[in-house]
């Protein structure tokens, strides 16, 4: 495999407005180093795959620049650009089998058949697709299909990867596996990748660079580790996270942060109303650190084996914000509520030594150093 | 349930496939099929005579004997027929397999474009397309006869150009529906992998193409075959289609019946011939493989 010139990747205050109004990317500037994985993730209709088709050519911005390496592209066509796009459903060539298929782009671009045919037998090689050169894709599983798709996007050796949700059509472990297959071929290829995912821990799990999207405004652009210690705003902490942030309303006063059932000191910070936000893992059954604690009464115990969530009742309302509401419809179906919430739920990691019974208070202590705090009206976070 | 060899003899039967049925089913299924059987035998008489009559002894045709099945086969009567025929054929075929070949294609092109390359202003141009299907042959026959001599074209090649036009709304409207139903990312993965669009069109949605493009040559070959107006005015004696030839001797007077249902059949077995050979492209699953599962 020859060695790939990776090239930067560059938005200038894109924006995408549909005919009909729709206006699904607004102002995005968005830098993607050489060789980087970035991962845009997002609720559906947050304009991640718009802003992917956008770089790709395959639709026109309504204001803005794109640069690729250092031309700005943005009036180019796709087959002018030098990137290869991996979509959601393969759309492999159906009449066509694996070996063409792979060498679709290369005769496209009239590269000659002894090259092209060098180039399948390498990329064949590197995915493990030898056996298969000569099926159709109706004859292939899924995962095989994904490797075809794939494979045709690394065979032309372009400058950029664009990625549309490649693994979502698959079962949950192929997907998994295919995470790191993912990740290591991009170690080996260092390809500049765009990836996009509605799913947050595939965007945590592959990206060096995380790119929040929501209702078409870029929410932050950070490493998985920053978007999760440091999240910008209300929506990029309820969104980021699994299982989510626990979001309560609270007060400030002289210094110490009060909601029902707790107080705790905080550093001095202004007076007011707030949004406290407590991830599951700040919460600790150890008490003998001197941290503040919480009285709860567990009303569901999800076992997970090396640990279990606590799922318990706060007699505070329930924290519902245009942000923490698209956010919890954004997550997979199993988050979604099925009771009636009137009041704050939250949930905690417990280590599984510590025995739990449903309805038999517990008594956590809660980490005061890794609190939250957001602006209730604009959702905004706070410096801690 | 741990109690499977005690249910009660009672219970309903269970029919081989394992589903649950009433104990009248075997009476509604033989009276369905009774019925069925009864309204195939009515649709299916004329034709029984047409064949019969066809293949017997000229000798043995008579209104008297007209159910009975002929004592030996004989093609006697197609011998007869066929000189009249002769040239009548020949024309249709030479009108009727490039005219339907010429309008799938072109609506292929049509439909395309209206689908997956769509451009400003198609949602205007389709209607417009579609609206050619309505036009009435009458309503166009006149200034089209004049406008054929004018070009010089009153002649065969024009026939099968005024049957091209005319297919060009259905199979445009079949093709548009079909690669409607082709997924977009197809198109873009061509795009991106560097097709421009004629391109795309050829390598990839053309190949994938072949049920939209047996119906639509069904479709067009039997209409342009069995056209009888446009063949009448818009030719000359030398280019009349077989429906013309047909015509002449079905619709007269003094030819023995058994030679018009002779011809009759004749000018019948090309359409019946395209169905067999395309209808097996009618198959689906071509698209089999290109999607997720």
């Amino acid at each position: 495999m020859s060695e790939l010139v990776a090239a930067a990747v560059r938005t200038e205050s894109v924006s995408k407005r549909f005919r009909g109004g729709v206006e699904a990317l607004r102002d995005v500037s968005l830098d993607v180093e050489p060789g980087e994985f970035m991962v845009l993730v997002g609720p559906s209709g947050c304009g991640k795959s718009t802003l992917l088709r956008l770089v790709a050519g395959l639709e026109e911005v309504s204001g803005g620049r794109i640069y690729i390496g250092d031309e700005d592209v943005t009036n180019r066509l796709p087959q002018q650009r030098d990137i290869a796009m991996v979509f959601q459903s393969y759309a492999l060539y159906p009449r066509m089998s694996v070996r063409r298929n792979l060498a679709f782009g290369l005769r496209m671009r009239r590269i000659p058949k002894p090259q092209r045919e060098q180039r399948v037998t390498e990329v064949a090689e590197i995915l493990g697709l030898e056996h298969l050169l000569d099926r159709r894709p109706a004859a292939l599983s899924g995962g095989q299909r994904q490797r075809v798709a794939m494979g045709r996007a690394i065979v032309r050796e372009p400058r950029v990867f664009l990625m549309d949700e490649p693994l979502s059509n698959l079962d949950a472990k192929l997907r998994v596996a295919l995470r790191a297959e993912l990740s290591l071929l991009h170690q080996r290829l260092g390809v500049t990748t765009i990836y996009v995912t509605h799913d947050q821990v595939e965007a945590m799990t592959l990206g060096q660079r995380v790119a929040v999207l929501r209702d078409g405004l870029l929410q932050q652009c950070d490493s998985p580790q920053d978007v999760f210690r440091h999240p910008n705003n209300l929506f990029v902490a309820a969104f980021i996270g699994s299982p989510a942030m626990n979001f309560v309303e609270a007060t400030v006063e002289r210094g110490v942060v009060r909601f029902p059932g707790a107080e705790i000191p905080t550093s001095a910070r202004q007076d007011g109303k707030v949004i406290l936000g407590i991830r599951p893992t700040g919460f600790s059954p150890t008490l003998d650190r001197g941290w503040p604690t919480l009285e709860v009464t567990p009303e569901v115990v999800e076992e997970l084996g090396d640990e279990r969530h606590v799922i318990f009742e706060l007699t505070a309302p329930r924290v519902d914000t245009e942000a923490t509401r698209a956010a919890v419809e954004a997550r997979s179906a199993d988050d979604a509520t099925l009771l009636p919430e009137d009041r704050a739920r939250f949930t905690a990691r417990v280590p599984t030594e510590v025995p739990v019974t449903i309805g038999e208070p517990l008594t956590l202590a809660i980490d005061p150093s890794r609190l939250y705090f957001f602006d209730p009206e604009s959702g905004a976070a706070l410096p801690a | 349930m741990s109690t499977v060899s005690t249910v009660p003899a009672a219970a309903p039967a269970l029919a081989t496939d394992g589903r649950i049925r009433s104990r009248w089913a075997p009476w509604i299924t033989a009276s369905r099929y009774a019925a069925l059987v009864g309204l195939v035998v009515v649709f299916l008489v004329p034709l029984y005579v047409l064949v019969i009559t066809a293949f017997k002894d000229p000798t043995q045709v008579s209104p008297k004997q007209m159910w009975a099945l002929p004592d030996s086969v004989s093609l006697e009567t197609f011998r007869t027929v066929w000189p009249t025929m002769k040239d009548g054929f020949r024309n249709s075929i030479v009108m009727a397999v490039p005219a339907a070949v010429i309008a799938s294609f072109l609506g292929a092109a049509n439909g395309f474009v209206l689908s997956k390359w769509r451009f400003p202003g198609a949602d205007v141009v389709f209607p417009l397309i579609l609206f050619g299907m309505f036009i009435p042959y009458q309503a166009i026959l006149i200034p089209l006869n004049q406008l054929m001599r004018d070009l010089d074209m009153h002649d065969l090649t024009g026939l099968t150009l005024v049957h091209v036009v005319y297919g060009l709304p259905i199979t445009t409207l079949i093709f548009r529906s079909y690669f409607g139903g082709l997924s977009d990312e197809l198109i873009d993965a061509a795009q991106v992998d560097g097709a421009g669009m004629l391109r795309t069109f050829f390598f990839v949605a053309l190949p994938v193409a072949l049920p939209a493009f047996a119906v639509a040559i069904i479709w067009e070959f039997t209409s342009a075959w069995n056209d009888f107006i446009f063949g009448l005015v818009l030719t000359s004696r030398q280019d009349w289609p077989v429906t013309i030839a047909l015509n002449n001797i079905a619709g007269s007077q003094v030819v023995p019946f058994h030679q018009a249902v002779a011809a009759a059949l004749l000018a019948s077995v090309p359409t019946l011939v395209v169905y067999v050979l395309m209808g097996r492209f009618f198959m689906r699953g071509l698209m089999a493989g290109a999607l997720k599962g």
